[in-house]
């Protein structure tokens, strides 16, 4: 357990950052027009209150321990992001080739000229429909609220204060989507400019859908110090289904910091795929929860940082309730001077009895001077569940690196075989094969350009020489 | 083609090569067989260049070139061999990337162009035919999830990919139930030729049945104790070890 505010100061209003002050003020600068303005300005105002009283995150704070936010100093004066355009041929280039709908945000805001028509139930906040807008009023904010208060991320509530507009995603009762839906968000190059993403994906009973969101930066040759806070929250009704990629690869220049909240009720499945590259500051929380019997959930991660980039993954399950059933498996590999963090939290409550709860994050260090901070989280108050987690951090395996060169391979293409399979184990069981496809490329060449995220650390050869 | 010669090595410190001599030429099968703890495999992995073996003294030619001079990966183009007792397991790697590296790495070697990947992956079909791999293997991850015998299979696919000079097969026939370990045979007996010359380390002498050898040698003690032909083998079979194992003392 670890709350990081203390009680005896809850009375005394917390000091404000520069970084909160500059915020808020941000958040005033919005206007906020449609059907739906009622629940955005209530969500607006409590994620206005809570942020503003929330301390600052500090190495003393439990949750922030290992991710140092100092770099939001730059944004201390920071504007909006954006307008800006894109260009036709970055689309071709840069996207996954995916049969979808695509939909593109750029700096946030939606550019509806190079997306697809929004399919039924798919809508701005700001162009809700009289139903959509009672969807909105239902849902948006209620399921990243359940979190404990003590637990809230500042952030979160950060996202709700600068909510100005998002997008709304309601599958209906038994609708299968067999178009995935492909949410593209671009960051054009700016100095130090903020951006804001919200999305609430709704799927009443036994609906389907595969939902695929990717961040990414417009032009690798100029870079965007955009800070990036993205929340996408997902609530899935009874016996729904939900495959759910979240690619974040923005430049390392980019900050992000994004969650997703899930609520998972009766015999729903989510099936989440989550991969990251490290940059300036990276923080992804997913706080998922079992509200309804029978719920199973799976979420695997892919995470690579390297040069002096940082990510970190917090992960929290809360099994409310029996007969459901969690697995994840992380992956990283961290080199040159990066930083990772996995803290993966599993609270198993006194009536979630038979629960299934497995956890496993492994780790490659490609340099001495990365660091991995992984720590497992359990808290288990029932006592006929079933609860397994493992951490590794290690080199490649000797044996492995052995057998390759046994025939013939070079110890420099035996390195990047083996650290491309570690990873490309986790892509290869993803069911959409154009995303795979796309991301064994772009892994290919993360390997290929340069070797920080391939162990240097050479095996002793044998026998040669050794007389 | 090989020439060992009194090859002293240990492991972890402890001395399990105590002066094995041998003579290989081209085209001859060598039977080794001995009791568990004699040094059999650690000859395989001493030919072959792996960590943590380390050679105190003696030397070992082959091709007229100084072994313990080349790298693990020097040896493999040049043509050393050993198929793993233990084949390693690489979930991520797929077989064929595996495969085709390998193959790729001994045709630069010889200053042959590298396989298209069309043809590659021809051959590469045929070879698994050959052993009744199923083709499917050739997709999945390195050895990840096969059974025993698939494995040793995978092992002797790949020599025949490799079509190397010094086939080291150690304790290939280990765990193999009799169908598996015809395969295994049928697929050595076919790469046989006036050129190639095998090491052939076993615990049993029922491979030998398949794989009629030229020489059997009796390891004991980390030195060859007794050699003879394939009568040798039986007469092991029949009396067991110790008989030598105290002789060697």
């Amino acid at each position: 357990m670890s709350a990081p505010t203390s009680n005896s100061r809850q009375s005394i209003p917390a000091p404000q950052s520069p970084f909160q002050k500059h915020a808020l003020a941000l958040a005033a600068m919005q206007n906020i027009t449609g059907t739906a303005a009622g629940s955005l300005l209530n969500l607006r105002q409590q994620g206005s209150h809570e942020f503003e009283r929330a301390t600052w995150p500090g190495r003393k704070v439990e949750h922030w321990k290992y991710t140092s936010v100092q770099s939001l100093i730059s944004y201390e004066n920071a504007s909006w992001a954006g307008p800006a355009t894109l260009s036709r041929e970055f689309l071709q280039q840069q996207l996954i080739p995916l049969q979808a709908t695509r939909l593109i945000f750029v700096d946030g805001v939606f550019d509806p000229t190079m997306s697809d028509m929004m399919p039924e139930g798919v809508s701005l906040f700001s162009q809700a429909d009289v139903e959509a807008a009672d969807i909105i009023d239902n849902y948006l904010g209620k399921v990243a609220g359940s979190v404990d208060a003590s637990r809230r991320n500042l952030f979160a509530s950060l996202n709700s204060a600068w909510t100005q507009d998002g997008l709304l995603i309601h599958v209906a009762h038994n609708v299968i989507l067999e178009k995935p839906v492909y949410l593209v968000y671009v960051n054009s190059p700016q100095q130090s400019a903020v951006t804001n993403v919200r999305t609430l994906l709704v799927m009443e009973q036994s609906a389907n859908l595969q939902l695929v969101e990717h961040f990414l930066s417009a032009d690798s040759s100029v870079a965007s110090h955009n800070f990036v806070n993205a929340m996408t929250e997902i609530q899935l009704g009874q016996n729904a289904q939900l495959h759910h990629t979240r690619l974040n690869l923005e430049q390392e220049s980019v900050s992000h910091i994004g969650a997703v909240h899930i609520n998972l009720m009766r015999d729903s499945a989510y099936n989440g795929f989550t991969v990251s590259e490290g940059s300036k500051l990276k923080r992804l929380d997913y706080q998922m929860n079992h509200c309804g019997q029978g719920a199973s959930l799976i979420l695997d991660g892919v995470y690579l940082a390297r040069h002096d980039q940082q990510v970190d993954y917090h992960t929290c399950i809360e099994h409310r309730v029996p007969h459901c059933t969690s697995q994840q498996v992380f992956r990283g590999i961290v080199g040159d001077k990066a930083k990772a963090v996995f803290n993966g939290r599993i609270h198993i409550f006194e009536d979630a009895q038979k629960t299934l709860a497995e956890m496993s994050n492994r780790n490659l260090l490609t340099s001495n001077t990365a660091e991995i901070n992984t720590k497992p989280e359990l808290e288990i108050y029932a006592d006929d569940v079933k609860c397994a987690h493992g951490a590794t951090i290690s080199q490649l395996d000797e044996t492995a690196l052995y057998y390759l060169m046994s025939r013939g391979i070079s110890p420099a293409q035996a390195h990047t075989l083996l650290s491309f399979g570690f990873i490309n184990e986790l892509l290869a069981s993803q069911p959409l094969e154009a995303v795979n496809t796309w991301l064994e490329t772009w892994l290919r060449n993360r390997f290929s350009e340069d070797r920080s995220l391939i162990s240097d650390i050479k095996p002793a050869v044998g026998t040669g020489g050794s007389h | 083609m090989l020439e060992i010669h009194e090859l002293v090595a240990k492991v972890e410190g402890k001395q399990i090569l105590n002066g094995l001599n041998l003579t290989i030429k081209p085209g001859e099968v060598h039977a080794i067989m001995g009791p568990n703890g004699a040094g059999k495999s650690t000859l395989g992995n001493v030919l072959t260049g792996r960590a943590g073996y380390e050679v105190v003294s003696g030397d070992v030619t082959f091709n007229g070139k100084n072994l313990f001079e080349l790298e693990v990966e020097e040896r493999a183009r040049e043509g050393v061999f050993l198929a793993f007792q233990y084949p390693v397991e690489i979930p991520g790697v797929s077989n064929m990337e595996f495969l085709k590296a390998s193959v790729d790495a001994r045709r630069k070697h010889l200053g042959l162009p590298e396989l298209s990947s069309f043809d590659f992956m021809k051959l590469a079909r045929e070879s698994s035919q050959k052993v009744s791999l199923d083709p499917a293997f050739l997709k999945r991850g390195v050895n990840e999830g096969f059974s025993g015998g698939e494995k040793k299979r995978n092992e002797i696919m790949q020599m025949m990919l490799l079509e190397p000079g010094l086939c080291i097969l150690d304790e290939t026939d280990s765990g193999l139930d009799i169908d598996a370990l015809q395969v295994v045979a049928a697929g050595v007996n076919a790469m046989r030729d006036n050129h190639r010359s095998f090491i052939v380390v076993t615990h049993y002498q029922r491979l030998l049945d398949y794989i009629v050898p030229d020489y059997v040698h009796v390891l004991a003690n980390g030195k060859i104790v007794r050699s003879g032909d394939k009568e040798l083998a039986k007469e092991l079979e029949a009396k067991g070890y110790s008989w030598l194992e105290k002789e060697s003392v």
